[in-house]
């Protein structure tokens, strides 16, 4: 690219401005021979799927695991807040469609699995939690194809209310309907099926591995997928829309199929995200799906970088590992623990992110763009 | 001023005689063979915004192969014909029928799958995308691949991708911003971005390629060259409607014009009969108060 910063001090040193100008980390994969990369993405997916046991390397390990919570827990929990970030991601990132009520599909898929697979459902199915599975998608697409086809023609702000209204709907809902039992909510959801050859099931209550690997795979496979869309006409046509709706439209592109597609995807990605949290928590009432989380999924987009897989991934997995890696931190002060603040600390952490890197941690090159043309809007020079 | 532009009007009338010469001894038809198929029809078309008449009354059609000049003052309604054309504006009443099938009510990407493309008068391009993918923006049109052929790689993905790719890099070849394929458009100059936008409606593969004020901003020597590009259009056998307020850019390239002024059709005819047009001048120049 040709826009070296002209108006950087001399200050900075020639190399790393070089580094800058020719795309960073990313242009320099970008780069490499297909062989090269492959090897580096086998690389990375393994030290993932690793990840468990990065308490036993010396020195560092302690550090990064957390303390308060069990460490593969903390990590299951960062898998399905990254699979929602991933799925927020193409709403917000790749679309451009505003969506602050993204836990509602994450609420339908939970739910779902919830009433088929529990003895306390008034269905009585009791169904394997892997039957439940496509069902469940299935309602959290049918869903996001519900809430899409009318609110679609809306526009920004709008569209942000009107899908905001959606998860409280949800919420409301589940909190004082009979069948989804509100606060007594539903227990006993069974666990994903298999067992080792001693008999003992893979998927237990004692030991959180197994689902972190299955919630890394689950990752993987979205992340191709995602990726195989974003490169493609699909992907095209969702910048399009983003960019400049009625000229998409009229240069041929089915907006409201592609904005559907986009929510539908997002509702399929949310539904996944809900579909592993009932398998692993095996308990879940309506207190579960509160407002705060779809806020806190859409900060953790926006904080890694909208438009970016990889930033959303990033985003996803700090807004769960943040607060996890504060519990059971004594705070210097009142003595407690520092779980409390962890509000604030992450209030402050993302207002930090927000005033020295707007365009998030590893910002999409197209939103940073559009981020730079709208300071201009603001502020004509 | 030393432009090498058509100066006189007699000029400009010679000029065309001969391109149609031209054009008539090679391959393509010269206006006179292929004046009977009509492409466009807009008729008794009206259009209201509340109590303001934007169009009122219009009939007009375009032929097959020609270009065709819409003009008028500011505000007479060129820009709102157009939008009605291509489905931004559903008319109060009247007809718009391409190809002898009507196309009030039909939706925008419909339209321009039909064989209708159009630029922008203020340039309106993907800003952050590289012009190679504008182009092939508009190339999807006529694609099938959607949501699970793109999942899943299918062999018609890989297909679309390569044929769209290609289509777009011929046509920015043909408007002759190839060599800037890779650069994210906004960073093109405002010529090139021109010209990019007329590539990305090329690349929907129209019948009727509408072009709204395409020489808006430009100085006589970038006229002259899209003078040029627009006869090339014309040559590969895309009929040609152009907005214009340069009057000497109309007439040098159109094979006929429509005069609009407050949304009612003054003058249709050749750009000499045009030009004569007491209404027209009138239109243009005012009208003393005494000859009224």
């Amino acid at each position: 690219m040709s826009d070296v910063k002209v108006d950087k001090p001399a200050a900075v040193p020639a190399d790393k401005k070089n580094w800058r100008s020719s795309g960073g980390v990313r242009g320099w994969f970008g780069r490499q021979h297909w062989a090269v990369r492959t090897v580096l993405i086998i690389v990375f997916a393994v030290l993932a799927y690793l990840l468990p046991y990065a308490g036993d390397i010396p020195v560092l390990g302690p550090q990064i695991i957390t303390e308060g919570i069990d460490w593969p827990s903390a990590l299951f929990n960062m898998s399905y807040y990254v699979l929602l970030a991933l799925g927020l991601n193409v709403v917000v990132g790749f679309a451009g469609l505003l969506d602050l009520g993204y836990v509602g599909f994450f609420a339908v898929g939970a739910y779902t699995v919830a009433l088929l697979t529990s003895p306390d459902s008034i269905l009585k199915t009791e169904w394997g939690w892997l039957a439940a599975v496509p069902v469940a998608l299935a309602v959290a697409m049918v869903s996001g194809l519900i809430l899409g086809w009318p609110t679609l023609r809306l526009r920004g702000d709008y569209l942000a209310i009107v899908t905001l209204g959606f998860a409280e709907i949800i919420r409301i809902f589940a909190t004082s309907s009979e069948t989804l039992r509100g606060d007594r909510g539903f227990a006993d959801i069974p666990h994903p099926p298999g067992s080792y050859s001693d008999g003992k099931p893979i998927f237990g209550v004692a030991d959180a591995t197994p689902y972190y690997w299955l919630g890394l795979s689950v990752i993987i496979l979205v992340i191709l997928g995602v990726r195989n869309l974003d490169r493609s006409r699909v992907g095209r046509s969702w910048l399009a829309i983003r960019e400049d709706e009625e000229a998409a439209e009229i240069m041929g592109v089915r907006t409201i199929k592609y904005k559907l597609w986009a929510f539908a995807i997002g509702a399929f990605i949310g539904g996944l995200g809900g579909v592993m949290f009932a398998g692993q928590q095996g308990f879940m009432n309506s207190q579960t799906f509160i407002l705060q989380f779809s806020i806190l999924v859409l900060a953790g987009v926006v904080m890694g970088g909208s438009g970016n897989i990889f930033g959303a991934i990033l985003g996803g997995a700090l807004i769960s590992y943040i607060p996890d890696r504060l519990r059971g931190i004594e705070d210097p002060i009142f003595h407690t623990d520092l779980f409390g603040f962890r509000f604030a600390i992450f209030g402050a952490i993302i207002i930090l992110i927000m005033i020295f890197r707007p365009q998030g941690l590893i910002p999409s090159r197209r939103r940073a763009m559009e981020l730079k043309d709208r300071e201009k809007e603001v502020a004509p020079q | 001023m030393s432009e090498p532009h058509v100066e006189t009007p007699q000029q400009a009338d010679e000029a065309n005689a001969h391109r149609s010469d031209v054009a008539g001894g090679t391959s393509a038809p010269g206006p006179a063979e292929r004046s009977s198929d009509v492409l466009l029809e807009v008729d008794h078309v009206t259009l209201r915004f509340g109590g303001v008449v934007a169009l009122n009354d219009v009939s007009f059609s375009l032929r097959k192969g020609e270009i065709f000049g819409l003009i008028g003052p500011n505000g007479a309604g060129k820009t709102t014909c157009f939008n009605a054309m291509t489905g931004v504006y559903r008319p109060t009443s009247g007809t718009i029928s391409f190809n002898g099938e009507s196309i009030v009510g039909k939706k925008k990407h419909e339209i321009t799958r039909g064989g209708i493309a159009r630029t922008f008068q203020n340039v309106r391009l993907f800003p952050e995308m590289t012009a190679l993918e504008n182009v092939m923006v508009g190339a999807d049109a006529h694609h099938k691949t959607s949501v699970v052929g793109a999942l899943f790689r299918l062999p018609r993905h890989w297909q679309e991708e390569r044929s769209g790719r290609e289509k777009a890099l011929e046509l920015l070849r043909f408007v002759g911003i190839v060599h800037r394929a890779g650069e994210v458009s906004r960073n093109l100059s405002y010529g090139e971005q021109r010209r990019l936008e007329i590539a990305r409606a090329l690349a929907t593969n129209p019948t009727l390629l509408c072009l709204d004020e395409p020489a808006a901003g430009f100085n006589p020597a970038e006229k002259e060259e899209l003078l040029a590009l627009i006869r090339k259009i014309r040559d590969t056998g895309v009929t040609v409607l152009l907005i214009e307020h340069d009057m000497r850019l109309v007439m040098g390239v159109t094979d006929r014009i429509v005069v609009l002024e407050f949304g009612k059709k003054i003058a249709e005819g050749t750009p000499a009969e045009v030009r004569d047009n007491p209404k027209v001048i009138a239109a243009y120049l005012g009208v003393p108060t005494d000859a009224a």
